[in-house]
């Protein structure tokens, strides 16, 4: 979509002027500064897809759109987990983090900071692995995704 | 870039006179004094001063809608804008072309809750197709350029460019561009052979045909091009409360409007033909009611519209074809007479008499004996007097529907009303609009008692102008609609729908400088209109004292479909 202030609210607002769900959503400008790429993560039957990507294509600040869920992409979302890690929980916490490739980014005596990118659901399985008393934040960035080979979206 | 160093304000009025535009409508206010202060300079864009600024929105949205041409409206910030939402919103709702022009505090106070300031952009992000907030006075003539384009391209809508004081007054090198283009807006779309293709042989292949129009046959001035087409397949042709004056409403293929308050006939017919072609028009729910209901396993439905949003939102379609109206009609006429298949003669003959059958049913008559004046018979008679040439608006309720039951619309750009948002007070400002977009022409606002007094204070705009609108005041001493509806789905509890003390009509019109008549007689609706349209040069307020109990038949009721008509 086009660099514009605005152009993020009018998305918004459709989405909420129609009664459809964001689940998740990430905007930033791309390598030409006159464009941004948004990803957004919405649910519902094929019928309410088609109207929320019709009607997203009237706005005059989208450019483009694609549904990347119709064929193959990459899905990545990044998440930071300050966990609680104390006396043998540190280890065990480490462990964790190891095995989902997650990087120790802030380390205190009580707490740690966990870099963590994958799909959602690697992210959810991460929490779900970690004792749930330990952890004392977390920040999502909702997912961004791309096409895989050839796909390409691009103005 | 020209050469010459203008004013913010200086370049917003050479932008609508590079557009051509010979009147705005506004209302001056703070932020717009500038602008204003230019408008006075110059000649060339004449200013209609309205007394509130929602009535500048209907004024150019009427202006808009009867001269096919862009409406444009300019109010100053905060009170000025808010009060324009409304006027927004119904372009909006029935797609009508327009630029509105709003002042905004200086760019340095914005966010600080000056006085007169509202966020412009977000109030009205949701009921425009866009809108701008121009920071840089180099951008100003760009975006009034951009506004233009994209009011009138595509499927058209209001358009507003939020302007700053310090930008209307600072000064930058003007330069108009003839033409632009965007990369994020392309509204022109050809339509795909292969859905012509299959919507030619549904066509040709159809007993019981139909063929449905709305508000995108008159705004893609498709008239002519619909008139041939339903004549050539001598197929049934029906138009909603948007499309009246796009099929002419006197030629016998024509079975009325359809709708919650449509004909028998129309209604039927949709309900039960197998192939039907809906052309600029989008099965909202005051046309076909329930989508459940309106379902029907044998109906295959052919989609003509500009918007593809508009195409399967409500009601799932078999063959869609994205395009202007008036391209992929002629292409399907260019087909037709191309094909040498033809329709199966023997089978739209019965199925005309089935339609004659359900016509007989006579579904809107009323009692013409009856000794107090129905509302009915008053627009049948205006009907005659002006020989179905006039201009008509309306505001919103039962006089609406017996407007567009009873005036036989047989041209485009004649019936104007809010369809979409449904906005009371819409139609005497509406009328002005379309008064000085056709300064010949004969203008009627067919109201009610409670509409007119949405914005009553028009009466004063007319004056100052010298309108010569004829106001049709079908006075029921209710909110018709809503006391019908009470009527038939709230046990005859009349909550909060009467309205009492009312004004002397006759007297308020008098006040204003114009010509106020009561008619409480059957006998006198036909001289009492004679007389008010011999008076070529003044407004008249023609109040029509008509029967309380009267209801708009049929009906559909909320929820149901196009088949459970309440008939009279």
């Amino acid at each position: 979509m086009e660099n514009e202030a605005g152009a993020l609210s009018r998305v918004a607002g459709l989405f909420s002027a129609r009664g459809y769900n964001i689940e998740s959503l990430i905007v930033a400008p791309t390598e030409d500064p006159t464009l941004s790429r948004m990803t957004l993560v919405t649910v519902g039957s094929d019928d309410v897809v088609e109207q929320i990507i019709k009607q997203l294509n009237k706005l005059i600040d989208v450019v483009k759109i694609i549904d990347l869920s119709d064929g193959d992409h990459i899905e990545c979302e990044l998440m930071l987990v300050k966990v609680r890690a104390i006396g043998k929980d540190r280890k065990k916490i480490k462990g964790t983090a190891d095995i989902f490739c997650g990087r120790i980014v802030d380390v205190t005596g009580k707490s740690y900071t966990i870099e963590l990118t994958g799909t959602c659901s690697k992210l959810d399985a991460f929490l779900d692995t970690i004792e749930r008393n330990t952890i004392l934040e977390t920040v999502r960035t909702g997912a961004s995704g791309i096409g895989r080979g050839e796909r390409i979206l691009k103005v | 870039m020209g050469t010459e160093e203008l004013t913010g304000a200086e370049i917003t009025i050479r932008c609508l006179q590079e557009e051509g535009i010979d009147y705005i409508f506004g209302y001056p206010g703070g932020a717009v004094l500038f602008i204003y202060d230019e408008l006075f300079k110059q000649n060339k864009v004449k200013h209609i001063l309205v007394r509130h600024e929602q009535a500048a929105l209907h004024a150019a949205d009427g202006y808009a809608r009867s001269s096919n041409k862009v409406g444009v409206a300019l109010v100053t910030s905060g009170p000025g804008v808010t009060n324009s939402v409304t006027g927004i919103a119904t372009a909006y709702m029935d797609s009508i072309p327009m630029v509105i022009i709003s002042g905004q505090v200086p760019t340095y106070a914005i966010g600080l809750d000056a006085f007169q300031e509202v966020d412009t952009v977000g109030i009205t992000r949701p009921c425009v197709k866009h809108n701008f907030l121009v920071k840089n006075i180099t951008e100003l003539a760009i975006t009034i350029k951009k506004a233009f384009y994209i009011s009138s391209t595509g499927r058209p809508g209001p358009v507003l460019v939020d302007i700053p004081k310090d930008v209307s007054q600072e000064k930058t090198k003007f330069y108009y561009p003839s033409s632009v283009s965007m990369r994020s807006y392309n509204p022109t779309s050809k339509e795909n052979p292969g859905q012509l293709k299959k919507a030619i042989q549904l066509i040709l292949g159809s007993k019981r045909p139909m063929i449905y129009t709305g508000g995108g046959v008159i705004l893609s001035n498709a008239t002519k091009q619909l008139t041939n087409l339903v004549q050539m397949l001598n197929f049934p042709c029906t138009n909603t409360l948007m499309g009246l004056g796009g099929y002419p409403a006197t030629n016998k293929q024509f079975v009325g409007m359809l709708g919650m308050h449509g004909t028998y006939e129309a209604n039927m017919a949709m309900q039960h033909c197998d192939v039907l072609i809906a052309i600029g028009a989008r099965f909202d729910d005051r046309v076909i009611g329930n989508p459940k209901h309106f379902y029907n396993k044998e109906r295959k439905i052919i989609h003509i519209d500009i918007d593809p949003s508009s195409i399967s939102k409500r009601v799932k379609v078999d063959v869609p074809i994205v395009g202007s109206v008036s391209d992929v009609l002629n292409e399907l006429i260019k087909l037709l007479k191309a094909s040498k298949e033809k329709n199966d003669r023997a089978a739209i003959k019965s199925w005309w008499a089935q339609i004659d059958q359900w016509r007989k049913r006579d579904c809107l008559k009323y009692d013409r004996r009856s000794a107090i004046i129905k509302p009915q018979m008053v627009v049948e008679k205006l009907y005659k007097i002006t020989k179905g040439n006039a201009f008509i608006t309306s505001d919103v309720g039962q006089h609406q529907m017996w407007a567009a039951q009873f005036y036989k619309f047989d041209k485009p750009r004649r019936w104007i009303n809010s369809g979409g948002l449904g906005t009371m007070g819409f139609g005497l400002p509406a009328a002005m609009g379309v008064q000085f977009a056709n300064p010949k022409g004969a203008v009627a606002c067919i109201t009610g008692e409670a509409s007119i007094q949405m914005c009553i204070q028009e009466l004063s705009t007319c004056k100052q102008y010298n309108l010569p609108l004829k106001i049709v005041n079908l006075n029921n001493r209710y909110m018709g609609m809503v006391r019908q509806w009470q009527e038939f789905f709230h046990g005859n509890r009349y909550a909060e729908s009467y309205v009492d003390a009312l004004p002397d009509f006759v007297k308020l019109a008098e006040s204003y400088g114009h010509v106020g008549m009561k008619i409480e007689q059957p006998n006198d609706i036909e001289d009492a209109l004679k007389e008010a349209f011999k008076l070529k040069n003044r407004l008249v307020f023609m109040d029509f004292i008509t029967d309380q109990t009267e209801n708009v038949f049929p009906m559909i009721p909320g929820g149901k479909g196009l088949s459970e008509m309440i008939l009279v």
